[in-house]
Formats: C-alpha cells, sequence, structure tokens
C-alpha cells in the first residue's frame, strides 16, 4: 500500500470505487437521454431516426454495459443501505459483496439473449 | 493517574469478551463538546444528514423505477426495436406511466446531482475549481429536469 493514503485496497474500497464509477456514468447518460427523449416535441421522424441508432449492434453493447452499471450501482447501493441500517450489517458486508456480485453475474448472464439478441440477427442473419 | 485500572490497557480486543462487569464498569466518558443549555444553536442546520438519507431512500425507489423501465425498454415485447414515437405516445397516454417517468426523472437526477457534488467535493481541491464545476452541475441538473418535466407535460400525440 503506497503511504500518506488512506485507501485501504480489497473489496470495501473496490466496491465504493465501482459505485462512484457506474453512479457517474449512469448520470452521463441521463442527461443525453433526457435529450434524445425530448425529441418527441420536435416531430415523429426526428425521434425515430435518433432512436434508430439505439437499435444498432456496436450501441446495443452501450446498452449492456449500461445494464451492467445499473445492476451493478442498483444491487450494490442496497448493500451500502444495509451496511448502514442493519445492525450486522457492518459485520457481513463482504458476504453481502459477493452476494451481490453473484447476482449481478447471473442477472447479466440473463440479459445477454433480451439486450443483444437482436443485434445477433442483424449481424449473423436469421 | 491510573487508579483503579487492573489491566495494562483499557483497550480491549475488537471481538471478544469485554474487559469490563458490572462489577469492574467502564469509566464514564464525558464528551468532549456535549450540548448544554448555554450552548449556542448550531447555524448550520442539517443539510447534510438530510442530503445523506436522501441518497438512501431515492435510491430504494429508483430500484423499482429503474430496473422496471429498463425491463420495459429493453426486454419486454421485442426489446429496444419496438421503440419509436408511436410508442411513447401509447405509453404516456396513460397518467400511470407519466407519473412513473416524472418520479423517475425528478428522483434520478437529484439522487445523481448528489452524488456528483459529493464527488466534486471529494476531488476538486481549489475553492475555484469546485465553484465552477459545481456551478456547471446545477445549471445542467437543473436544465434537464425542467427539460424532462416539460416534455412529459406538453406531449402531442398528433404533433403531425
Ligand atoms: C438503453 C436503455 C434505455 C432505453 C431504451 C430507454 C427508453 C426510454 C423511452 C422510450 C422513453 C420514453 C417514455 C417511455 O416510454 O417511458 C424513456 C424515458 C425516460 N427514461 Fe429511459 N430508457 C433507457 C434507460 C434509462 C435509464 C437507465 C434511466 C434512468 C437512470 C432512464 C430514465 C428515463 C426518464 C427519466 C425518462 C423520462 C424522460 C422525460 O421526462 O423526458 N432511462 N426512456
Ligand atoms: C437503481 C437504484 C439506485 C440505488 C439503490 C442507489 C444507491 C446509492 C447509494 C446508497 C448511494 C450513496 C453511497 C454512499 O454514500 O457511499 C449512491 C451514490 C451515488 N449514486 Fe446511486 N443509486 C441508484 C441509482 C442511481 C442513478 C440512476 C444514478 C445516476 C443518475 C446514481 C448516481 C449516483 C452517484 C453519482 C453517487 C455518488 C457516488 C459516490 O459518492 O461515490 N445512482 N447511490
Amino acid at each position: 500500500m503506497p503511504a500518506g493514503t488512506l485507501y485501504r485496497g480489497r473489496e470495501g474500497m473496490w466496491s465504493w470505487v465501482a459505485h462512484r464509477v457506474t453512479g457517474v456514468l449512469i448520470f452521463f447518460f441521463l442527461f443525453v437521454h433526457v435529450l434524445d427523449t425530448a425529441l418527441v416535441r420536435v416531430s415523429p421522424e426526428a425521434y425515430d431516426t435518433v432512436v434508430a441508432t439505439y437499435k444498432t449492434p456496436i450501441v446495443a453493447l452501450l446498452e449492456y454495459g449500461l445494464v451492467a452499471a445499473i445492476l451493478f450501482h442498483a444491487l450494490n447501493g442496497l448493500r451500502v443501505i444495509a451496511v448502514d441500517f442493519w445492525v450486522k450489517g457492518a459485520r457481513y458486508q463482504k458476504q453481502m459483496l459477493w452476494t451481490v456480485v453473484a447476482l449481478w453475474a447471473v442477472l447479466m448472464l440473463g440479459a445477454i439473449y433480451p439486450v443483444l439478441g437482436h443485434a445477433a440477427r442483424e449481424l449473423f442473419g436469421s | 493517574m491510573s487508579t483503579t485500572e487492573t489491566n495494562a490497557s483499557g483497550v480491549g480486543p475488537v471481538e471478544g469478551a469485554s474487559l469490563y462487569s458490572v462489577d469492574n464498569p467502564a469509566p464514564v466518558i464525558e464528551p468532549p463538546r456535549k450540548r448544554t443549555k448555554k450552548t449556542p444553536k448550531s447555524t448550520r442546520g442539517n443539510f447534510e444528514l438530510a442530503a445523506w438519507l436522501f441518497m438512501r431512500l431515492s435510491g430504494v425507489v429508483l430500484v423499482v423505477l429503474v430496473i422496471g423501465h429498463l425491463l420495459i425498454q429493453l426486454v419486454l415485447d421485442g426489446g429496444v426495436s419496438k421503440i419509436g414515437f408511436a410508442f411513447v405516445a401509447g405509453r404516456w397516454a396513460s397518467p400511470f406511466w407519466q407519473v412513473w417517468d416524472l418520479l423517475m426523472l425528478w428522483l434520478a437526477m437529484l439522487h445523481g446531482a448528489n452524488g456528483l457534488r459529493t464527488v466534486i467535493n471529494d476531488y476538486a481541491e481549489r475553492p475555484n475549481t469546485r465553484l465552477w464545476l459545481k456551478g456547471l452541475l446545477y445549471t445542467a441538473t437543473v436544465f434537464t429536469i425542467l427539460l424532462g418535466t416539460l416534455v412529459i407535460f406538453t406531449f402531442d400525440p398528433n404533433i403531425r
């Protein structure tokens, strides 16, 4: 561990880093997302043109990444709340983190087909 | 100094048996800045406490709102392929989804903005940098919340 730092390494610090990074990413997405949704007030054509980019394979991959960020931030956020409000929260923080990671992995596996299926059909034909 | 202490140190292991018992109670430690009648009223208010609590309360609600939103937009009924002006018109015909989206907009923006305020406080050290970054953050936040609210309330399915 480098000297002169409060960072402690290990699960607690890395989950905090990931929580922070995902939170900031989601905020930036939301800013752009409200702008693109506002196009419904311009014209149906403008909205549909921009939303068409959301359906391309590359953006589908970004959407999968967004789902990954949201799911981690949401599950780990619930863990942080449990650490703060549940008497035994601090004691079980590590077990809760691994529960979060396991749940996240299962949900991400389940999201592959719904989120990326249309991109695969477009790329490889159906 | 040491009077009734039997142990060399009063500090016990973090977990494990307590050093003290009914017959050998821990010394009472007076809080160093205990509030008394003469203590002046705090002038700071409890903003940071409220913000801390808000992050947790909004977080719990956002789990339902945002994950529900993602299920509807990306998973159910053909996923992202179905989205278009007609789809949005269908959804915002219902007050239920209007309220859902409005609540999600306000809570997510305020939660995210407060989170970013913390991040700026942590990393921007020069007072001027902090001022400008926060000014930018608050401007973008107010703008986005107002725009999103306006869009929900003025949506017109027969715009053309
Ligand atoms: C790639 C994933 C996403 C897609 C395809 C998507 C799609 C949409 C669509 C079609 C609408 C129009 C209204 C409706 O149907 O309810 C909308 C509105 C909205 N979405 Fe999303 N969304 C996504 C992710 C998110 C996320 C992660 C958030 C929150 C952090 C979010 C927050 C909102 C908000 C606040 C509105 C209302 C906007 C306004 O007031 O103008 N969306 N979204
Ligand atoms: C899906 C449900 C969500 C839950 C359960 C949740 C939970 C939390 C909690 C409990 C915190 C406080 C962490 C702490 O004090 O250490 C937090 C921080 C944060 N959240 Fe969320 N959140 C959610 C959604 C969102 C969304 C949609 C955004 C973006 C618009 C967001 C952005 C942030 C940011 C930027 C922080 C600050 C991170 C930091 O200070 O390190 N969160 N979240």
